[in-house]
C-alpha cells in the first residue's frame, strides 16, 4: 500500500488524496509526503494510522519529511502510534493547541473513559461539547459494535482557529459498510451500502422498523443531521464508494432529508478500495445551534420517514 | 415506585449502550413485571445519545406496549435528554 500526505487535504478537497491511495501489496505501508508543506484533516491521519495498524512494524516505510510542517505529524502523535522513530523535535514552548492526537479505542469501556477524557483537550464552550461528544461516541460505538476490526477505532481531531472549526476523523479496518449492511438489506454495491447506512431507521442487524432492542440505525443518520444543520462537511468512505454532504450556504433552506442523496453531496465509486470504513467531519463552533434544537428537526424528520415507510407497507384495497 | 439515579450508573453524559441494556434488563424490567412504576432521574446527566436511550427504552415499548409509557417516568431531564427521549419513543410507537 502507499498512502501520500499532500500539501492540502481537507474534506473539501479529498477526493484527488483518496484516489491516489495505493490499496495494492496490503502487507506493506509507503508513506510518502509533500516536500514543502503538509495539510491536512484529522481523518487523513486516522487513515495512515489505521493502515499503518494492519501491517507489520517493519513493513512500514516512511519517506524522510522535508516539510515545514512536519512537526504536526509528530505532534499528532503519528509516528509514536505506529511504532516508528523520527528525528522530528517539538520545542516545548511551541503551543500545545486544541486537539485529540491518534488514538486507538478498541471497547465500549476505553470509548467511555475516552469521551470523558476527550472534552478538556479541546477546551470546548459548554455549548459545543455536546454534538462534539455526541459525534465520536456514536461513531467510535458503530466501529466497536458493527465493524469487526481487529484494531477497533483509529480517530483524531483537531480545533482550526481560523475557521473556527473542530474536525475529526475516525477510520476502521474492518469489514466494510457493505458487509454489515448486507446482512440485513440488499445492497449491491458500495454506495447503495453506504446510501442505506445514512437513512434513518436502516441497520444492519434487524429489516425489522425500530431496529433491534440494542439498534435503532440512526446514528449516522444523525451524524449526518449534526453536519448539515451546521452546513459543514461529511464523509464517509468505505469499500471503493465515497459520500460527501457538501457545505450548504446559509443563504440556502435548511431542509434535513432522510434520502442522503436528496443533500447536496457528492457520491462516486471506483474509489481505491478501502477495506473497512473512514468517516470525517467537520464541525464549525460558529454555526453551532443548540444542540436541543438540532434534534427537534432531526426528530421530525426521523417521524415523517419512518410514517411514510410504514405507509408504503400499507396492504391496498382490491375493488373489483 | 421504583426510582434509577442515573447519573451514579451513566455519568454525565449517558453514551455507553451496555450500561443502558444492563440497567434495563436488571433494574427496569423486574420492576415492571412486580407491576411497580419507575422512574429514571436524570440528575447530573447532561446529555445522552440516541443508541443510549435507544438501549434503554425501546424494547420495553416493544415488550409492554406503548402503555409502559403510563408507569415509567422521566425526571431532572435536560433538554437534551428530553429530545433524545422523545425522538425514540415517537419512534417506536410509529413502528408498533
Amino acid at each position: 500500500m502507499k498512502i501520500h500526505l499532500p500539501n492540502s487535504a481537507f474534506l473539501g478537497n479529498i477526493d484527488p488524496f483518496l484516489r491516489a491511495f495505493d490499496s495494492s501489496n496490503p502487507n506493506e505501508l509507503k508513506i510518502t509526503a509533500n516536500k514543502k508543506w503538509i495539510s491536512v484533516h484529522p481523518v487523513v491521519l486516522s487513515m495512515v494510522a489505521a493502515l499503518g495498524l494492519a501491517v507489520s512494524k517493519s513493513n512500514i516505510q516512511v519517506e524522510k519529511l522535508e516539510a515545514t510542517s512536519k512537526h504536526y505529524l509528530e505532534r499528532m502523535n503519528l509516528f509514536k502510534f505506529l511504532g516508528i522513530k523520527s528525528d522530528i523535535k517539538i520545542t516545548e514552548h511551541e503551543a500545545a493547541g486544541r486537539f485529540i492526537p491518534v488514538t486507538q479505542i478498541t471497547s465500549s469501556q476505553e470509548l467511555t473513559k475516552f469521551i470523558t477524557e476527550m472534552i478538556p483537550l479541546l477546551h470546548l464552550d459548554p455549548k459545543h461539547v455536546d454534538p462534539i461528544r455526541y459525534i465520536v461516541s456514536e461513531l467510535v460505538r458503530n466501529v466497536i459494535e458493527h465493524a469487526q476490526s481487529k484494531h477497533g477505532a483509529i480517530l483524531c481531531a483537531q480545533y482550526y482557529k481560523k475557521s473556527n472549526t473542530i474536525r475529526i476523523g475516525i477510520a476502521d479496518t474492518g469489514v466494510g459498510i457493505k458487509e454489515t449492511i448486507n446482512r440485513a438489506h440488499n445492497a449491491p454495491t458500495n454506495l447503495d451500502a453506504i446510501h442505506l447506512a445514512l437513512m434513518p431507521g436502516i441497520t444492519g442487524t434487524t429489516r425489522r422498523e425500530g431496529g433491534t432492542e440494542y439498534n435503532a440505525g440512526a446514528g449516522l443518520f444523525f451524524i449526518k443531521s449534526i453536519a448539515q444543520v451546521n452546513r459543514d462537511f461529511f464523509m464517509v468512505y468505505s469499500g471503493d464508494a465515497m459520500y460527501k454532504l457538501l457545505k450548504s450556504t446559509s443563504k440556502q433552506h435548511l431542509i434535513l432529508h432522510a434520502d442522503p442523496f436528496k443533500d447536496r453531496h457528492s457520491a462516486g465509486e471506483n474509489f481505491p478500495f478501502w477495506k473497512g470504513t473512514v468517516v470525517g467531519v467537520d464541525i464549525s463552533l460558529d454555526a453551532t445551534k443548540e444542540f436541543s434544537v438540532l434534534l427537534d428537526l432531526i426528530r421530525k424528520t426521523y417521524i415523517q420517514t419512518v410514517r411514510e415507510r410504514k405507509k408504503e407497507r400499507y396492504r391496498r384495497a382490491r375493488f373489483i | 415506585m421504583k426510582i434509577i439515579k442515573m447519573f451514579p450508573l451513566v455519568g454525565n453524559f449517558a453514551e455507553n449502550k451496555d450500561l443502558a441494556r444492563d440497567i434495563r434488563i436488571k433494574q427496569i424490567i423486574p420492576a415492571l413485571e412486580k407491576k411497580q412504576e419507575v422512574t429514571l432521574d436524570f440528575k447530573g446527566v447532561d446529555s445522552a445519545t440516541q443508541s443510549f436511550v435507544h438501549a434503554l427504552i425501546s424494547d420495553l415499548i416493544r415488550k409492554f406496549g406503548s402503555e409502559v409509557l403510563d408507569t415509567i417516568f422521566f425526571k431532572n431531564c435536560s433538554e437534551t435528554i428530553k429530545e433524545i427521549v422523545n425522538i425514540v419513543v415517537e419512534y417506536m410507537q410509529e413502528t408498533e
